[in-house]
C-alpha cells in the first residue's frame, strides 16, 4: 500500500482475526456440542474443549433413529445429496441447451422465448409456494425426488450465465466449424462444451449449495419422514418440546449438514467465487 | 448483441429450448397466474367451493393490524441486517484488501458461512443463546438481564438479526473485496501525495468509488432478508413469540398453511411479487449505469 506502517498492519490483522473468530465461534460450539453427552449440555456448563462422546454421537446420529421417531440422519443426507445433485445437474442441462438455442439459432419467437425465461429471474419460489404445491400435488409428485427438484430448476440464472459466456466466444469458431462441415450437434459437443467447462463447474458449485440448503420447498412437499432432507430434519429435532430435545444429536446433525457445502466452498473457492459473481450480474 | 453466424432450421432449436420452457411454464407461470387468480377468490370453510370476490382479499388484508405489524417487522429486520452485514463486511474487506502476508487465508476463513443453510445458521445461534443452556446466554443472564428469546419479542428479533447478519457477511465481504481490488491504486496514491491520510482517503476516494457495489449489495441484502431468512425465522422463532417476528414472507406461509386462508395468502404473495419486481427493476437500472461508469 501507500504508507508502510507496522501499527496499521497490526490493527488490520487484529480486526481480521477477531472477524474470523466471531464467524467461526457458532460452528466451533456446535462441533464441541457434538462431542458431549446430553446431560453435560443440558447443564448449561458445556466445556469449550472437546469431550469424549464424539464416536457415540456421530454413529447414533447417522445410523440409528431416536426419541420422537427420528430417522437415521444418513438417509436424510442421501436425500439432500440427491436433491442437490438433481438441482445442480438438471439446471445445467436445461439451461445450456436453451442458451445454445437462443444464441446460435435464428427461429421465430426467439426474443419472446428469451424474455419468457428471463422474467423468472425476478420471482423466488417463496412467493408462489401454495399454487406450486398444488400443481406438484396434482401431478402426483409429492414425496418424490422429481417433485423436490423440478420446481426449483425453473429459473433463468443458468440460461443467462451460459448466454453471457457464449456471447464472448468469437464468431470465427462457428464459421470455421461450419466450413469444416460440422453440424449443430458436432459444434456443440466438440467446440462449445469443452470451452464451457469452467462455467459449468462454477454453476454447479453455486447450484449445489443452493440445492443442499433448500428449506421451504422440501418442508412443504415431503410428508414421509423417509423423504426428509437434513436441513428439514434438524429443525424437527429441536422443536419437539424443549425438555425432549436431544441437543447433542441436533448439533451433530447440524455439523453433518454443514460439511458438504462448506467443503465445496473451501476446496473449489475459485469456481465458487466465479459462479457467485457471474450469476449475480 | 447478436451473433454474426447462425445455424439454420427451426425444429432443432425449438427442441433444445423445450425442456426449459416446459418446466418454466408448468412450475412458474402457471402457479404465478394461479396466485393472482386465487387472490380474487374466497374459499368456503371446507375448501369445497370458491367464489369471486374481487379485491376483497386485498381490502381485508389492509384492514388487518397483523399485516401492518408484519410490514414493520420486515422493515426493521431488513434495515438492521443490511446495516450490520454491510458495515462489518466493509470493515473486514478494507482490512483484507491491504496487502498483508497471509491475506488470502483470511478470505477463505471468512467466506465459508455462505455455504451454511439459513435454517442451520438459526440452529447454531439458538444453541448459543438458548436461555437455559446457551454458552453465551449465561453471561447475559449473569449481568441481570432476563434474556429469553422464546418469550421476549425484542430478544427474539436480536437473535434473528444476529444469525441473519452472520450468514450474510461472507457474501457482502466477497463483493466488497472484489470492488476494492478493482479500484486503481494510482488514484489512492495520488490522494496520498496530496496529503490525505488513510481515513480521509477512505471517505473521499474509496467509499464513493465503491458506491455502485454498496448499492448493489444493499438491494441483494434486502432481497435476502425478505426471502431467504425464512429458514432462520422458522428454525429460531417460528414467527413468535406471539407473532412478533412474523415477516411478510413468513405470514404468507403461516396464513396459507396453518390458517388455511388461501385467498388471503395469495393476495399477500401478489403484493410480494410486486415488491420483488420493483427491487429487481431498481437493480437492473443500476447495473446499466455501472456499465457506463
Amino acid at each position: 500500500m501507500v504508507e508502510n506502517r507496522p501499527f496499521r498492519d497490526f490493527m488490520a490483522y487484529l480486526t481480521l482475526v477477531v472477524g474470523v473468530i466471531v464467524v467461526a465461534f457458532p460452528v466451533y460450539l456446535a462441533i464441541m456440542a457434538s462431542t458431549f453427552d446430553a446431560a453435560t449440555i443440558i447443564n448449561g456448563n458445556m466445556p469449550l474443549i472437546p469431550g469424549d462422546q464424539a464416536a457415540e454421537n456421530y454413529s447414533r446420529t447417522l445410523f440409528y433413529g431416536g426419541k420422537a421417531a427420528r430417522e437415521p440422519v444418513m438417509g436424510m443426507m442421501i436425500n439432500s445429496m440427491i436433491m442437490a445433485m438433481g438441482i445442480a445437474l438438471g439446471k445445467i442441462l436445461i439451461s445450456i441447451l436453451s442458451a445454445y438455442a437462443v444464441v446460435y439459432f435464428k427461429f421465430p419467437f426467439r426474443k419472446t422465448a428469451f424474455w419468457v425465461i428471463f422474467i423468472t429471474l425476478m420471482l423466488p419460489v417463496e412467493v408462489r409456494i401454495y399454487p406450486t404445491y398444488k400443481i406438484v400435488a396434482d401431478l402426483g409428485l409429492l414425496d418424490t425426488y422429481t417433485g423436490l427438484v423440478l420446481p426449483l430448476i425453473a429459473s433463468a440464472t443458468g440460461t443467462l450465465l451460459f448466454r453471457q459466456f457464449f456471447m464472448t466466444i468469437p464468431d470465427e469458431l462457428l464459421e470455421a466449424s461450419k466450413i469444416d462441415g460440422a453440424g449443430a450437434f458436432r459444434f456443440f459437443k466438440d467446440t462449445l462444451l469443452p470451452l464451457s467447462m469452467t462455467t459449468i463447474a462454477a454453476l454447479f458449485v453455486i447450484q449445489f449449495i443452493y440445492g443442499w440448503n433448500q428449506y421451504l420447498w422440501p418442508l412443504l412437499i415431503t410428508t414421509k419422514s423417509s423423504m426428509q432432507t437434513i436441513v428439514i430434519g434438524i429443525k424437527k429435532m429441536i422443536t419437539t418440546t424443549d425438555a425432549l430435545t436431544e441437543w447433542q444429536i441436533a448439533m451433530t446433525t447440524a455439523v453433518l449438514a454443514m460439511v458438504p457445502p462448506v467443503l465445496v466452498v473451501i476446496f473449489m473457492q475459485r469456481l465458487f467465487v466465479k459462479g457467485l459473481v457471474e450469476t449475480e450480474k | 448483441m447478436e451473433k454474426r453466424a447462425h445455424f439454420s432450421g427451426w425444429t432443432l432449436p425449438l427442441l433444445l429450448i423445450l425442456p426449459q420452457m416446459a418446466i418454466t411454464v408448468i412450475f412458474f407461470y402457471w402457479p404465478a397466474s394461479q396466485a393472482i387468480w386465487q387472490s380474487f377468490l374466497r374459499e368456503d370453510a371446507f375448501g369445497l367451493a370458491s367464489e369471486f370476490v374481487g379485491f376483497e382479499n386485498y381490502i381485508d388484508l389492509f384492514k388487518q393490524p397483523e399485516y401492518y405489524r408484519a410490514m414493520i417487522t420486515t422493515a426493521i429486520f431488513s434495515t438492521l441486517v443490511a446495516f450490520f452485514s454491510l458495515s462489518v463486511a466493509l470493515l473486514l474487506a478494507t482490512q483484507a484488501d491491504k496487502s498483508l502476508r497471509g491475506g488470502h487465508a483470511f478470505k477463505t476463513l471468512l467466506i465459508w458461512p455462505y455455504a451454511v443453510a439459513p435454517a442451520i445458521a438459526g440452529v447454531l445461534w439458538i444453541f448459543m443463546f438458548h436461555p437455559t443452556l446457551g454458552t453465551l446466554a449465561r453471561p447475559i443472564r449473569a449481568v441481570g438481564i432476563d434474556w429469553n428469546p422464546m418469550l421476549n419479542g425484542n430478544h427474539a428479533m436480536i437473535l434473528l438479526v444476529l444469525s441473519a447478519t452472520w450468514k450474510h457477511i461472507s457474501y457482502n465481504f466477497l463483493f466488497f473485496l472484489a470492488g476494492l481490488q478493482a479500484i486503481p491504486k494510482s488514484v489512492i496514491e495520488a490522494g496520498a501525495i496530496d496529503g490525505a491520510g488513510p481515513l480521509r482517503r477512505f471517505w473521499t476516494i474509496i467509499f464513493p468509488l465503491l458506491s455502485p457495489t454498496t448499492f448493489f449489495l444493499l438491494v441483494v441484502t434486502v432481497v435476502y432478508v425478505f426471502f431467504e431468512t425464512f429458514g432462520i425465522i422458522d428454525a429460531v422463532t417460528g414467527g413468535g413469540p406471539a407473532g412478533q417476528t412474523t415477516t411478510l414472507v413468513y405470514k404468507v406461509y403461516a396464513d396459507g398453511r396453518l390458517g388455511g386462508d388461501l385467498g388471503g395468502s395469495a393476495a399477500q404473495s401478489v403484493i410480494l411479487m410486486v415488491i420483488v419486481i420493483a427491487l429487481t427493476a431498481i437493480q437492473f437500472r443500476y447495473v446499466e449505469r455501472k456499465v457506463q461508469y
